[in-house]
């Protein structure tokens, strides 16, 4: 069921969602997306460089976060603006748990032309991965 | 050692014309881990009023970043991409992204600047099809970390 815009009400919460990131999940991002850098998968290249671990792609959170969106309006093409800003690293430990993400997201703005924004929490280990995390959405 | 600020304004050739295929869509789609059927099947994109299936919201940054890539690349800026992490990330679209459409990147680098001890590198590509029909312009931000100061990036 698609939210009707006349429906939508500024400060709503949009359904919280989990997302596991595992290393394999990276590696498969990696090859869909053609972003084969060695800090998402390998972790001597990783801590070489000085992080802490393997990490996540950004665009990988960034990807997972908007699910939210494209879930809650029913058509993937209704996310017509989307930003963000990586704050943290999202650090994907090598176990079969991974790290986990838990995504919110709010009705911000009611806009002309039957468009909403919407503000969005990124968050890994009870840490805020992304900043700035906003959306416009075209509702039916 | 800080980037070339001189660069800023520098636009780069389009890149090569990329078609986006349904099953790079589908491949993509379940990357990201999303079961919607828009990505997947032609019928269901037609009824949401779409031409054909469409991609994530996200997919256009595959086309982006082979722009980026150029510019990652390019001797005259001095980016040592080992150290470089991904800042902001915006996009814009006109319309969504479909199979079938071919879609070249020109990419501007629009700011340079020193924050926290990093450079800022922010990245405009604008992404059309090979007619000239805009689809969407990607924004983005690159931190460049200094090879002194592993923590820089976390703290900004």
């Amino acid at each position: 069921m698609r939210p009707r815009w006349e429906d939508v009400e500024a400060g709503a919460a949009l359904p919280q969602r989990e997302f596991r990131v595992t290393r394999a999940n990276l590696v498969r991002y990696a090859g869909a997306a053609g972003d084969f850098n060695p800090i998402h998968w390998n972790e001597r290249f990783a801590r070489a460089v000085g992080l802490p671990d393997v990490i996540a792609h950004g665009m990988l959170t960034m990807a997972l976060a908007a699910r939210v969106l494209t879930e809650w309006a029913g058509d993937p093409a209704a996310v017509v603006e989307y930003g963000v800003r990586f704050t943290r690293p999202v650090v994907v430990p090598d176990d079969d748990t991974g790290a986990t993400l838990t995504v919110d997201a709010t009705v911000g703005d009611k806009l002309d032309g039957r468009r909403v924004t919407l503000s969005l929490t990124a968050r890994c280990a009870g840490v805020g991965v992304l900043s700035r995390a906003r959306a416009v959405v075209q509702l039916a | 050692m800080p980037l070339d600020a001189s660069l800023v304004g520098k636009t780069y050739p389009p890149t090569e014309p990329y078609e986006v295929g349904r099953e790079k869509v589908r491949e993509f789609a379940d990357a990201i881990g999303d079961p919607d059927a828009a990505y997947r099947d032609e019928r269901v994109a037609r009824e949401l009023g779409h031409a054909d299936v469409v991609a994530p919201p996200t997919f256009a940054v595959v086309v982006a970043f082979r722009a980026l890539d150029v510019i990652v690349a390019d001797p005259d800026l001095g980016l040592d991409y080992s150290r470089v992490l991904h800042g902001d990330q915006r996009f814009a679209y006109t319309r969504p992204v479909r199979a079938g459409d071919r879609l070249s990147a020109t990419a501007t680098i629009d700011t340079i600047r020193a924050a926290a001890g990093n450079d800022l590198l922010t990245v405009r590509s604008e992404i059309a099809t090979v007619d000239g029909e805009h689809v969407c312009t990607a924004t983005t931000t690159f931190v460049a970390r200094p090879a002194a100061a592993e923590d820089a990036a976390e703290q900004r």
